[in-house]
């Protein structure tokens, strides 16, 4: 029984995971890019909805909204001010900016929230489920989370293969030059990608927060690397591949927490990734890419 | 006819120059006691960093690839040289001796570390490059915080659990004591030490830049394909660059840990490599004279301005940004070089690297 709850923790843990990797996925494939600040907007996401319902005493679900508007805008933002000016730079110019953008906003997010971690109120009202007699209980914020990954996955694969804009990301993420000749407008479908991509995390940041209730300037930082090594095996670009590897990765973390390590844990998520790496590069659902000379 | 000095010779020896002079300044500071204790108690890590900052200079300005995993390496020399150091401090008496062992036995170990997690991971490029080596520093720092070795009169006890689990004898003494880490090792971090091997890297660093090797390397930066194509063995020069940047940087760990009487691997962090990464950046991206002269002030300004040390952090996010946007953006790149002809030397050589990469 303690294994079907553990396994039932990770399926939650990894549908976190997977709203992140989402984010990666969506960025990675359009922009060529890793975002190395998308955790850190999970962190700013999480803070809104903590002050807003604190500090202004809002309603949960307008706390929600507002920072999903507040991540988007922030998404929007960073893309603006510092990827853009280097859509031609190398990709280690862009990389290190990335590293800059996260660094920066842990550490802003230091001096405007203080120092001192915060603990977070779930804004989750499902009632929990007993199974088994009340030997399996599955908490609300687990059924949430799950609930919440699966629409969006739903959602977003609907949304780029059906709708006229998700086309043009598709496009653009095939080959940016011949997009623009067919008169799509790269720039503002980059700025589409980033605004999903901090939306969801700003989603994500509520649902990481409402089940580890510690929130701290780093809270999003190891989630989101982890959310990326998740990308990297389900197959990066790959949206239902985002959703395999972030459930994979949840898994293996609380397993791996529960019967190997609590400390190494971490380890054994980042050793996936290296194996994954070496074995198949591409991921489950990867698509292998030529290289151009 | 007067004989020409190649300029990458006289580039080298100008820094040899520049850094013995702040060294001889540094030592008659010392001897006349003009110095503050703060000022004092940084000679060591100035060096540290100055040497970390050159080895990730090796590979992010010549190989032209990001590693994150600096401070991974760091640990391994650091763990390595400091056990080897604790068992042998009560045999082996003289530091003289006992040190240059231990930073033998940091460097190899740290860079025997690179080249096995090096010839996997250098299949890969560019971003997968640089998580991977992410998530080697991570694992490396969590399993020497989980890690339990303890020897008694039956032998070593091994445990990733907690010093319980060892089941050590009376007579049995912890060496490393998990989160807590190492305690007790010798304090053979001397700065004329740490300046000698400072001097050292530095000797290494422009020789490989300067050498066969190091052309080879730079060749694979600035054009993959074309370098393959007459001949050149990727993987063998990656593997090179990537074990001279872990032995520097194992180095660079054999005198962090020798400088201080405990050790814990969480100061191993991710954290670490940034600022390493820092430097580099701020003093050049393929500039070694330039990443020792960030590492020293940004090591020292902090402590000179205690006011903005709550600001620090931000301030070394936003150099990373401004720095990369200033020399990566052809517009405002070109500004600076009609405005500052002055500068105009230390942007051209990043202009050389983008111009290509737009062909």
């Amino acid at each position: 029984m303690a294994f079907l709850e553990n396994l039932i923790n990770g399926i939650s843990l990894g549908s976190i995971y997977a709203v992140i990797a989402l984010g990666y996925t969506l960025v990675y494939g359009i922009a060529k890019m890793l975002n190395f600040a998308h955790g850190d907007v999970i962190m700013v996401g999480g803070y809104v909805v903590f002050n807003a319902i604190v500090k202004a005493n809002l309603n949960p679900w307008l706390s929600v909204l507002l920072a999903v508007v507040a991540c988007t805008v922030l998404g929007i933002t960073i893309e603006k001010v510092a990827y853009k000016p280097l859509r031609k730079a190398t990709s280690l110019s862009v990389l290190i900016t990335a590293i800059g953008v996260s660094y920066f906003l842990q550490n802003m997010a230091l001096l405007v929230f203080g120092e001192k971690p915060v603990t977070f109120t779930s804004v989750i009202s499902i009632p929990k489920i007993s199974l088994f007699d009340g030997k399996v209980v599955i908490k609300g914020e687990t059924t949430a989370a799950i609930i919440a990954s699966v629409i969006i996955v739903v959602g977003l694969s609907l949304f780029v293969n059906h709708t006229q804009k998700g086309r043009a990301m598709l496009a653009v993420s095939e080959d940016k030059d011949a997009a623009q000749l067919m008169g799509i407008n790269v720039n503002s479908t980059i700025s589409l990608t980033f605004a999903i991509g901090s939306g969801l995390a700003a989603i994500a940041g509520v649902l990481l927060c409402s089940s580890y209730p510690i929130l701290s300037n780093t809270t999003g930082a190891m989630p989101g690397i982890k959310a990326f090594v998740a990308a990297v095996l389900g197959g990066i670009g790959s949206i239902p591949g985002a959703m395999i590897g972030g459930i994979a990765i949840g898994i293996i973390e609380i397993l791996g927490r529960a019967y190997i390590s609590p400390q190494l844990a971490d380890a054994i998520v980042f050793a996936v990734l290296i194996l994954v790496l070496m074995i198949k590069p591409t991921g489950i659902l990867g698509k292998k890419v030529n290289e151009k000379v | 006819m007067k004989k020409k000095i190649n300029p990458m010779t006289r580039k080298s020896f100008v820094t040899y120059g520049m850094l013995l002079i702040v060294f001889i300044a540094v030592e008659i500071m010392l001897n006349t006691g003009n110095i503050s204790s703060m000022l004092q108690g940084l000679l060591v890590p100035i060096c540290v960093y100055a040497i970390l900052a050159v080895s990730l200079n090796l590979t992010v300005g010549i190989l032209g690839e990001l590693s994150l995993g600096q401070a991974g390496f760091m640990c391994i020399g650091a763990y390595s040289s400091a056990i080897f150091s604790n068992l042998v401090k009560d045999s082996i008496t003289q530091p003289f001796i006992r040190f240059p062992i231990a930073i033998i036995i940091g460097g190899l170990c740290a860079a025997l570390f690179g080249i096995i997690i090096g010839i996997p991971v250098l299949r890969l490029r560019g971003d997968y490059l640089a998580i991977v080596t992410l998530a080697f520093g991570e694992i490396i720092k969590n399993v020497f915080a989980a890690l339990y070795i303890g020897y008694d009169s039956a032998g070593l006890h091994i445990s990733l659990k907690s010093q319980g689990d060892l089941g050590l004898g009376a007579d049995g003494k912890m060496m490393i004591n998990g989160a807590l880490g190492i305690s007790g090792t010798p304090n053979d971090s001397t700065f004329e030490i740490a300046a000698a091997i400072l001097f050292i890297t530095l000797i290494i660093a422009y020789n490989f830049v300067n050498s066969r090797t190091g052309r080879a390397v730079m060749s694979i930066r600035d054009n993959r394909i074309a370098a393959e194509s007459v001949g050149i063995n990727i993987t063998k020069y990656k593997l090179i660059t990537f074990g001279l940047t872990a032995f520097l940087a194992g180095v660079a760990g054999v005198l962090y840990s020798h400088n201080f009487y405990s050790l814990q691997a969480s100061k191993f962090d991710y954290n670490m490599s940034i600022l390493v990464l820092v430097f580099v950046v701020l003093g050049g991206i393929g500039s070694i004279r330039g990443s020792v002269i960030a590492a020293a002030v940004l090591t020292m300004l902090p402590e000179f301005l205690r006011s903005v040390n709550k600001y620090r952090m931000l301030m070394y996010a936003v150099v990373l940004i401004v720095m990369m946007i200033c020399t990566s953006n052809e517009t405002i790149r070109n500004f600076f070089v009609r405005n500052f002809e002055k500068l105009k030397g230390l942007i051209i050589k990043n202009k050389s690297k983008t111009v290509k990469e737009a062909e």
